[in-house]
């Protein structure tokens, strides 16, 4: 088994969800470069079950799925609300709030 | 296939371990059906039902620490009852209720869905009693989000509030993001320990030389930087505070910060003891920064809520402090014992110090400092009880912030090093810059005239009153008898407890 390419392909999925969260300014956007940070998670998981065989990795791996959906759910409601409010989703012009 | 299922047994299940969590559960769902049936004019039945679930719940964790006895370990010691979750269940439970009470005529006044405001907070309550108990990666990650995603919602209640959208989605972003770093953390964890179950995890990273073992605990404790708000993790929560309504404030600065906290610990004491030259120079960074960052940003504010929003970022780099030093020499014990210890005074001062900002502001219209002048000539008993929760937070003898900062202090004095001699010192400063803005305050309600010449008397409303009586009595008891909540931070009950 080639454990290697797969925690590989993980930790690139992880690192452009990372650029995608710090550099995009569309909240959906931004929401979607979670999903793939989430991914390479279970990537890691199951790569890592078929190394040692076991199914921890896979059980957790359905939790992160799961918890993904709630999450996006609650994500969208809100990126729907400040659209209704403001007829825009980007995130940069978010700063009400300052000091 | 047929034979293995057919040969499944059922797990003991301790029900009175886990009876806190069967009432919140059922707690919520009636709390749901109530709200489905009751007419709009009687909703603040929801309140008061939910402040009674949270009592209620709150009965089995004192029959539990009253029988003490044995660890009540659950489900292949991955759910654990021990001395360690029970102060902290019951730290969560009476936070809850105090915000219950809070919030009940912010809600009833704003016209805002009540019902399902009481189901989320109980929820996400529900997720921290799990975190206090959680001792596996898959529980820790189901009851971080299960007190997260009902938190997200409650900061953007005010669904008109441009602001209150804000602090919604930028507590959502930043949350989300940290759960997921965090889940990549624990992936690595878990792939090297080939096991979900902390003690299980700590045994096999060891001390932690392993790259891959480096980058897990970075990366766990990166995400937990970011729930409990330390600097640089920390550009959500002042927006958040502000924006969010009050109450919702005041749950997520104690209970959202203390079960950030607890996962912290659990993963610190449990996950990665052995790995000290990882995660002690990662808290000690940490820990400088989020107690300097701040204070220093607190200074300079001139609303109130926001200023309590960077003092309790920097609230929490005195919690962080004894666990830069958690792994040397013997001070383990004293750092376990301290941020226990920190997280109980912290919550019962920070909530007293919202409820007197809810009681005042309700008069006044204005989060600003200014409005605060002449508060002793027209309302003395909330400016005196103000002062009480800021002079605790400022950590002055004889309330309960005093002992707080003193056993952390003592922790980090404890271990001996070079290190922890350094952010003592770091911590002294602070300690008395923070000082500063917190006299600001009282200042303001002592000395200076009311702003617009106002002398009414604030109406209180009940169930504020007895928020802030609550508060008040905590925070003075815990500070003249430290021995009340000393007891519930001692090791040989959480070491055991923790499986070590």
């Amino acid at each position: 088994m080639l454990v290697n390419q797969f925690l590989m392909l993980g930790a690139v999925l992880f690192c452009i969800g990372v650029y995608g969260v710090l550099a995009r300014k569309n909240a959906v956007m931004v929401l979607m470069s979670i999903e793939l940070i989430l991914n390479s998670v279970n990537i890691n998981l199951l790569a890592f079950d078929r190394l040692n065989g076991s199914i921890d990795g896979n059980v957790f791996a359905l939790f992160i799925i799961a918890v993904a959906a709630a999450e996006v759910g609650v994500g969208l409601a809100m990126v729907l609300l400040i659209y209704r409010n403001r007829k825009s989703i980007a995130l940069d012009e978010l700063s009400e709030m300052k000091g | 296939m047929l034979a293995s299922l057919l040969a499944f047994a059922r797990p003991d299940v301790d029900y009175h371990a886990l009876a806190p969590e069967i009432v919140l559960a059922a707690g919520l769902c009636l709390v749901l059906l109530l709200d489905l049936f009751v007419p709009d004019h009687r909703r603040w039945i929801t309140g008061t039902v939910a402040g009674f679930v949270l009592l209620g719940a709150f009965i089995p964790v004192a029959t539990l620490a009253v029988i003490g006895g044995d660890v009540r370990s659950l489900f292949d010691g991955r759910y654990v009852i021990d001395e360690f979750a029970l102060a902290l269940k019951g730290l969560f439970l009476l936070a809850g209720y105090v915000v219950v009470l809070l919030s009940s005529n912010e809600m009833e006044e704003g016209g805002y869905h009540q019902g399902e405001y009481y189901v989320l907070l109980l929820t996400s309550v529900l997720g921290m009693v799990m975190m206090a108990s959680s001792r596996d990666l898959i529980s820790v990650f189901v009851a971080l989000e299960f007190l997260s995603i009902p938190a997200y919602m409650m900061a953007a209640w005010r669904k008109r509030d441009t602001k209150s959208n804000e602090a919604g989605v930028k507590y959502y972003l930043l949350g989300v993001f940290a759960s997921a770093v965090l889940l990549y953390g624990m992936s690595l964890l878990f792939g090297l320990a080939k096991s979900t179950k902390l003690s299980e995890i700590g045994a096999a990273i060891g001390d932690g030389s392993k790259a891959a073992a480096v980058l897990g605990i970075v990366f766990v404790i990166v995400g937990f930087a970011f729930k409990v708000s330390a600097v640089p993790f920390h550009t959500w929560a002042p927006d958040t505070y502000q924006g969010a309504p009050t109450p919702v404030t005041a749950f997520l600065s104690v209970a959202s910060k203390a079960a950030g906290f607890t996962g912290l610990v659990a993963m610190v004491y449990l996950a990665f003891p052995m790995a000290k030259d990882v995660y002690q120079p990662f808290m000690w960074v940490l820990a400088a920064l989020t107690m300097t960052v701040g204070n220093l940003l607190a200074l300079k504010q001139t609303n109130i809520v926001r200023m309590l929003a960077y003092s309790s970022v920097s609230q929490g780099g005195f919690i962080l402090m004894p666990l830069a030093v958690a792994g040397t020499g013997d001070a383990a014990g004293p750092a376990l014992k301290a941020v226990v210890v920190y997280l109980l005074i912290y919550a019962a001062t920070n909530l007293g110090a919202f409820a007197v900002i809810i009681a005042v502001s309700r008069t006044t219209r204005s989060g600003e400092i200014s409005s605060w002048g002449g508060l002793f000539n027209y309302a003395p008993g909330l400016a005196v009880m103000m002062t009480i929760f800021l002079a605790s937070l400022a950590g002055i003898p004889p309330l309960g912030g005093w002992y707080a900062k003193f056993g952390a202090f003592r922790a980090v004095v404890d271990a001996g090093s070079g290190w922890g001699y350094t952010i003592a010192v770091i911590g002294a400063i602070n300690a008395v810059v923070a000082t500063a803005y917190y006299i600001t305050v009282m200042r303001e309600m002592w000395m200076k005239p009311a702003p617009d010449g106002r002398v009414s008397a604030v109406k209180v409303p009940s169930p504020v009153v007895v928020a802030i009586a609550l508060c008040g009595i905590g925070t003075l008891l815990m500070g003249v008898l430290p021995g009340s909540v000393a007891r519930f931070g001692d090791l040989a009950d959480l070491t055991h407890a923790f499986g070590g």
